[in-house]
């Protein structure tokens, strides 16, 4: 999605401000010191700044959350909802203004409990935006509640014995649904890797859902701990039309080939193992675009009555 | 008609009629091209549908009736209004429906299938038998007609064409105009072969035939000629006409009996108009969509009935909260829960007023006839842009599926608003500048140079900061309610229909209109002193209310929702539950206003109405 990229042509060399990443920033984020939203944030203010989008052809979208707070930090439009909708209000406002960037900040709870059923109708729609799906395996603002993606097991204050069920993949359930077109994961601890991952999300025309690993230092600090400390329990999807992350191949030793055109090894690679991966697991760009598909003619306020008074016909007496 | 012998001709001001048939077998085109023929002829029209919930319903079962009630006239017509007095019927099992339903009067002229009576399966013969003795309590006049038999000889398939029969019949029994009728099936049949028109007309013209023959009656309307320019439709497709002449750019729905024919009608042509409908997910992300693409500047619009009106609350709050305009259409139907998918009740004003979470002052209003539901629209797009609110727009299923005429409208460009201001926003100029007087603030749209700022559902103030001190929040409460107040400051108090003081004032509200004023006619008629008010603005309230209801010993509300019945087991004025409007006339007024409600899953009768009336009269006159 790159339709608000500045074009250097179109501009006004007296007004134009190369933007830094800080100019994208409203105020400080409100979360807790180790929050992983922070480097998500900071990511997303790198990417801005790459790409010099205009502020107000921006517009983030968020729903209930700790993440969903990420709209107040940037500098653009944005939209805090309300819990698990962000995605009908993006396609909303998508089919009404195409021409505007749109991300979508939710959590796990947000995207994946409450918002399931539009989360996959909206993979489905494939509307052209770019989506964070912040998850931490927890639910944070409501203070540590089982959210879809806590694992089994793992204790909260509505689980106090531990989850009672497996967790609920994101990765293989967006690839379940038709019309997926850009799936990829990533980590907030691998800034790199977020920071490439967000970048072809953004370069994507369609639905880019990112899952991103995020930290809780309040309530889950202790899930991605081994990961953090031990790279080597991390896999790395590598492939020429993959997330060109560079500098990573030192960090993560195990690298694996995977063409992101390979829907069945997608989905086989989103299965659960052992070994943590980020990349891209999915990405075709050939696939119908919502807000493409449904676009219409505008029609002057005069040719409306013109038509109108034609459709009364039908109905005269 | 020179040609006919011995047929009486009786002369009358209006007819109520119905056609009832199993569904399938085309009562609906019959009715359709009837009431068409007749309000092109120039007579007052209102037609409803009998519909049953299943689109396959079993055959010849008191459950599946599926037709038309069509009542026409010399002036005006205004509602549905008493029970039929003509009635042609395919089988005795639907007719039977009817008469439990009470729906024809005692002396009806029912034209009847006769292939039942002697059919060649002993069970149908038994079903007809029982159901004639128990129709044998009224004083119907049967008229056999061999419908199918006659049909086959036009047509190889009785199923199809026994409606074009029947219209024939009608035609002839009601001097309709043959060319008229002609045109219309012609019009109807256009995308299929000119063989399809003709065979149809050819049904109707051996209907016509039959009738000439076999019939001694006939019925005269006469109507009054007008220069003035109609159209005649139902109130689904008026509000989604209405909605296109408001300039609304995008319907998001998700499918909903009774309201998703309007839909139907903006799939078909919104894109002509530069719109489009989005087929949302469900219930809630339907109303998402309409609110993030008015976030966008697009007029937006979303339909939906009772049920779905519940799932979309959250949203409605949101869109209160965060002052972005939003347009609701709910279609009633019968509740609660699934209810009564196909037909109508007011069961959901005070869910419309008082459902969403938290306090979230809104616009409330109920049109109150088929050409209202067309002007609804624009108004409600119009408070929805200038209050930068929540208007939810109350039809029901009865005046969703009631054909009637109206003046044809002359479009104003005006009514598609003007397009979203998108110049630079001036440094300083806040997203919620409310003007401490209105709490009216200006919109600022995305994509506008200078005005990003973040709209929250959550409590903010006026650079849309969330802030949670209790300054911040009673502001923003204050400032959303107070818009309604300026907004009312606007309105004029309602029309009383009849004398401006009297015994009782009958108060209404949405599409009982034409029925309580036919009622207090009749009343007036007799000498009693009543008169009505049918109000729009349920929210806020039109202004003067209490001053209009000071000049009348009593007031009631007549409402299709539930009310409880003092001196019912349990039930005393304490514990009495009241109409919904009454509630709300009794919390805003302070007087003692009383209810006559019913919800028999239809409109609501001038006859029973009247019935109301006089009973709370000689109430009131024995109390005093």
């Amino acid at each position: 999605m790159s339709s608000a990229a500045i074009s250097l042509l179109d501009l006004d060399a007296d007004n134009f401000k190369c933007l830094e990443a800080e100019d994208y920033q409203t105020r400080v984020g409100k979360w807790c010191a180790g929050c992983g939203d922070f480097g998500a944030l900071n990511a997303v203010k790198r990417l801005l700044a790459k790409e010099q989008l205009r502020p107000e052809k921006m517009v983030f979208v968020s729903g209930i959350g700790c993440s969903s707070r990420f709209p107040h930090y940037i500098n653009a439009y944005g939209f805090h909802g309300i819990h698990g909708r962000a995605l009908p209000i993006a396609t909303g406002l998508k089919l009404a203004r195409p021409e505007l960037d749109v991300f979508v900040v939710m959590g796990d709870g947000d995207c994946l409990s409450i918002g399931a059923g539009h989360w996959i109708h909206a993979t489905r729609y494939n509307p052209n935006m770019t989506v964070l799906m912040l998850d931490n395996n927890i639910y944070g603002l409501t203070k540590n509640q089982t959210s879809p993606t806590t694992p089994a097991g793992y204790a909260s204050n509505t689980s106090p014995r531990g989850a009672v069920l497996p967790p609920l993949d994101p990765l293989q359930a967006t690839l379940g649904v038709s019309n997926a077109s850009f799936v990829a994961q990533t980590a907030d601890w691998v800034p790199k890797h977020l920071y490439a991952t967000l970048q072809a999300a953004y370069h994507h025309n369609g639905f880019s859902f990112i899952r991103i690993l995020q930290r809780c230092p309040k309530y889950t600090p202790d899930l991605f701990e081994d990961q953090v400390k031990n790279p080597d329990l991390t896999e790395q999807l590598v492939h020429a039309d993959g997330v060109d992350a560079p500098g990573l191949d030192q960090l993560f030793k195990a690298r694996r080939e995977h063409d992101p055109k390979n829907l069945d090894e997608a989905r086989t690679l989103a299965h659960r193992s052992d070994m943590l991966r980020l990349g891209l697991f999915f990405h075709d760009a050939s696939l119908p675009v919502y807000d493409e598909i449904r676009a219409v003619n505008p029609v002057s306020a005069e040719e409306k009555v013109a038509r109108l008074n034609q459709e009364f016909d039908r109905y005269a007496v | 008609m020179t040609n006919k012998k011995n047929v009486t001709v009786t002369d009358i001001p209006e007819h109520t009629l119905e056609i009832v048939t199993d569904a399938g077998e085309g009562a609906q085109k019959c009715a359709q091209i009837f009431s068409q023929t007749c309000a092109k002829m120039g007579n007052g029209v209102w037609t409803v549908e009998i519909i049953p919930a299943e689109i396959e319903p079993p055959q010849r079962h008191v459950t599946s009736a599926s037709g038309n009630i069509i009542r026409f006239g010399a002036d005006k017509v205004t509602n549905w209004g008493d029970q039929s007095k003509l009635a042609v019927a395919f089988n005795d099992q639907v007719l039977l429906s009817r008469h439990r339903l009470d729906s024809l009067r005692d002396d009806c002229i029912i034209l009847f299938e006769s292939v039942w009576e002697h059919h060649e399966d002993e069970e149908f013969r038994k079903e007809f038998a029982a159901a004639m003795e128990e129709m044998s309590s009224k004083n119907y006049r049967f008229i056999k007609v061999p419908i199918e038999e006659e049909t086959l000889k036009v047509v190889d398939n009785a199923q199809l064409g026994k409606n074009m029969f029947a219209l024939g019949l009608l035609a002839e029994i009601y001097q309709r105009d043959l060319s008229i009728i002609e045109r219309q099936i012609a019009h109807i049949f256009r995308h299929k072969s000119a063989m399809v028109t003709e065979a149809n007309i050819e049904l109707v013209q051996h209907g016509v035939a039959w009738a000439q023959e076999n019939l001694d009656f006939q019925f005269k309307i006469s109507s009054v000629p007008t220069e003035e320019s109609r159209v005649v439709m139902n109130g689904n497709q008026a509000c989604a006409l209405g909605a296109i002449a408001a300039g609304m750019e995008i319907c998001a729905m998700y499918p909903i009996t009774p309201a998703t024919s309007v839909s139907h009608e903006l799939c078909d042509i919104m894109e002509n108009y530069g719109g489009m409908v989005h087929q949302a997910e469900d219930e809630i992300a339907a109303a998402g969509a309409a609110l993030g693409a008015s976030y966008g500047g697009k007029v937006a619009l979303t339909v939906t009935s009772g049920p779905g009106m519940a799932l979309k609350t959250e949203i409605m709050a949101l869109a209160v909260m965060v002052e972005i305009p939003l347009v609701v259409l709910d279609v009633q139907r019968g509740g609660p829960s699934t209810g009564l998918p196909t037909k109508v009740e007011q069961s959901d004003l005070l869910a419309a007023l008082y459902a969403q979470p938290g306090d979230a002052p809104h616009v409330v209003i109920a049109p109150r006839s088929i050409e209202e539901c067309f002007h609804s629209m624009i108004t409600a797009r119009r408070i929805a842009e200038t209050f930068r609110c929540l208007v939810i727009v109350l039809t029901d299923a009865n005046l969703a599926t009631g054909v009637q005429q109206f003046t044809r409208p002359e479009f104003d460009t005006r009514w598609q608003g003007d397009p979203a201001e998108s110049s630079p926003v001036p440094e300083g100029v806040r997203p919620y500048e409310w003007d401490p007087e209105t709490g009216m603030s200006t919109r600022i749209i995305p994509g506008t140079d200078g005005g990003q700022h973040t709209v929250t559902g959550l409590a903010h103030d006026e650079e849309s900061r969330v802030s949670y001190d209790p300054e911040s929040n009673e502001r923003g409460q204050r400032m959303r309610s107070r818009k309604l107040a300026v907004f009312q400051s606007t309105l004029m108090p309602p029309p009383v229909y009849g004398d401006q003081e009297g015994d009782l004032l009958v108060v209404g509200w949405g599409s009982t209109h034409g029925a309580i004023e036919e009622a207090v006619d009749r009343a007036r008629a007799e000498g009693n002193k009543v008169s009505s008010c049918q109000l729009t603005f349920l929210s806020p309230l039109e202004p003067g209310l209490k001053e209009i209801f000071s000049h009348f010993k009593r007031v009631m509300t007549i409402e299709i929702n539930y009310s409880d019945t003092v001196g019912d087991p349990y039930i005393t004025e304490e514990t009495r539950r009241y109409g919904q409007l009454c509630w709300i006339l009794r919390a805003h007024t302070l007087v003692d206003i009383d209810c006559w409600t019913s919800c028999p899953g239809q409109p609501l009768r001038p006859k029973d109405i009247y019935n109301s009336m006089i009973k709370n009269i000689e109430k009131g006159n024995s109390n005093e």
